[in-house]
């Protein structure tokens, strides 16, 4: 017993393996706060300074120009369309690379990644290249009657391009640790593959199909270059929300440019901030929750 | 019902999995596929279920050719290793999926649909977890909610893939039991796969040993016991 001796008082403190000294938290913490400051909440707030500059009145008024309208109208409209369909073409991708064994199926797995590695300029020149009224395509299309460049089917085309990736690259890590065995299961109990496919394949890839769409709907929204290549930028027509706030700043129109600026951003927010709510309620079905 | 298996093989790519196997399995039986991984015991039992189709050779079931019948027709009861349960339905939706499944014309009521699931939850001894869902249940649970899954298509034959590998060694004492007993009140004639000798000698009727791909001895456990065919069982039924 008299090997055992007892300290009195506090026990010591020990700094824990991860812990770091006060001094490099404190400076860690700055060079983040500092660095999310500048490059995040500053442009954002200057965002709305701008817009507000000349009045709350101004700043309606100038969203209430037909251009500003038709800008809005028709990226909502594109994002509607595109980002369905993406999540259509998405949920078959995914199915068929994560369901099926076949040769070359990491080709395309990587194929499916291109839009994120090709600048989105290069693809909307592609599609003016396959469709203009100089292709083959194109020229029978436009003497037809259905133009895809510089209208809303080319704006579609882009859209889609940039933004295909987005659900089948959720999807496909979340589908690939769920593995077939449930679908299995479905089929040797009688179902069709087609009632697999509703009742098991989809309820368990819901929540990460909602994110992919999310995240596929923020960028539709924003998408510029590809966009700025195909649609023309015709005021009225086939402006979108980005090629109009660009239009409108390159002619020192601030407010206006601002106005529009700050409801792609508010937009944008909202898609954030629900996309952050699946996050915290279904991390444990999303994709992302497993790569972080 | 009498399955027979003749001459399947089946391979994958360039590795053959099952070389040529026959076997026939009486009507009743509780038959053990034992033999350690890669022998091609689960190859052959997916292909029993219809999960895979087999490069060669014919299943027969009851004298008719079954070989190319689609999994759905099989009506084959299959318990997966990892049960499989459908995760984002409650045990009465999962045991109940079978019956939703089938066409209009021959679907119970609802009303029947729930007197069955009743009856089967009172089968496994599991009758208050019909709202639960599969996440909420233990290992042995989940186990039976599968078996139970499986029993409500009223199959033509049990499949059970490894049914108690992923449990602790008290409870799979107590499932095997429990297999037995379904067993004998169905009549079902039933297959399990699994690596444990102790296991298939201890449940089986039978036992096919099985190793590389091919079949190394059928018998009732105490003749492959007694007199091992080959030195590979010798070593593997001693292990």
């Amino acid at each position: 017993m008299s090997d055992i001796t007892v300290t009195k008082g506090a026990p010591p403190r020990f700094r824990s393996a991860t812990e770091e000294s006060p001094l490099a938290r404190w400076a860690m913490i700055a060079a983040a706060v500092l660095g999310l400051g500048i490059l995040v909440f500053a442009p954002l707030i200057a965002v709305f300074v701008e817009a507000l500059a000349q009045g709350v009145a101004a700043s309606l008024a100038s969203l209430a120009t037909r251009d500003a309208q038709e800008a809005i109208k028709l990226t909502l409209t594109i994002a509607a369309i595109s980002v369905p369909l993406n999540a259509i073409f998405g949920v078959a991708a995914a199915w068929f690379i994560t369901k099926f064994d076949f040769r070359g199926k990491a080709f395309l797995i990587t194929l499916i990644d291109l839009p994120f590695s090709v600048s989105p300029v290069v693809a909307g020149l592609c599609i003016v290249l396959m469709f203009g009224t100089n292709s083959l395509v194109g020229g029978w299309l436009v003497a037809n009657g259905y133009p895809i460049v510089f209208a809303m089917p080319g704006i579609i085309l882009a859209t889609m391009f940039v933004t295909f990736p987005f659900v089948a690259r959720e999807l496909i890590p979340v589908m690939i640790e769920q593995g077939r065995a449930e679908e299995e299961a479905a089929l040797t109990l009688g179902a069709s593959g087609w009632r697999v496919f509703w009742t098991v394949t989809l309820p368990n890839i819901r929540w990460a199909l909602l994110y992919g769409v999310l995240l596929c709907n923020a960028r539709a929204m924003g998408e510029f270059g590809a966009v700025a290549v195909v649609s023309g930028k015709i005021r009225g027509q086939t402006a979108t929300m980005p090629t109009t706030i660009e239009m409108l700043y390159q002619e020192y129109l601030s407010v206006a440019a601002f106005s529009l600026a700050a409801v792609l951003a508010l937009l944008a927010l909202v898609t954030l901030l629900l996309k952050t709510a699946l996050e915290i309620r279904h991390a444990d079905q999303l994709a992302a929750a497993h790569r972080h | 019902m009498h399955i027979e298996i003749d001459e399947i093989s089946k391979s994958f790519g360039t590795t053959a999995a099952l070389h040529p196997v026959s076997l026939s399995l009486p009507s009743g039986a509780l038959v053990a596929l034992l033999g350690p991984s890669g022998s091609g015991k689960t190859t052959l039992l997916r292909i029993l279920g219809g999960l895979e189709f087999p490069s060669s050779g014919r299943v027969m079931f009851d004298g008719q050719d079954a070989t190319g019948l689609s999994v759905q027709d099989r009506r084959a009861g299959f318990v997966f290793q990892s049960y499989a349960l459908f995760r984002h339905m409650t045990v009465f939706d999962n045991i109940a999926y079978g019956l939703n499944a089938r066409p209009r014309a021959s679907r119970p009521t609802k009303a029947e649909i729930a007197r069955r699931v009743t009856k089967l939850l009172e089968l496994i001894q599991l009758p208050d977890i019909g709202a639960r869902y599969p996440s909420q249940l233990s290992g042995g649970q989940r186990q039976r909610v599968a078996l139970a899954r499986a029993l409500a298509i009223e199959p033509r034959m049990l499949l059970l893939d490894e049914p108690f590998g992923a449990l602790d060694a008290k409870v799979r004492k107590e499932l095997r039991q429990g297999l037995r007993d379904i067993h004998d009140t169905t009549g079902l004639t039933t297959v399990f796969v699994t690596h444990d000798q102790e296991e298939a000698m201890e449940l089986a009727d039978l036992v096919v040993v099985m190793s590389m791909g091919r079949i190394e001895q059928i018998g009732k456990p105490q003749d492959i016991r007694a007199r091992p065919a080959t030195p590979f069982v010798r070593a593997f039924v001693s292990a």
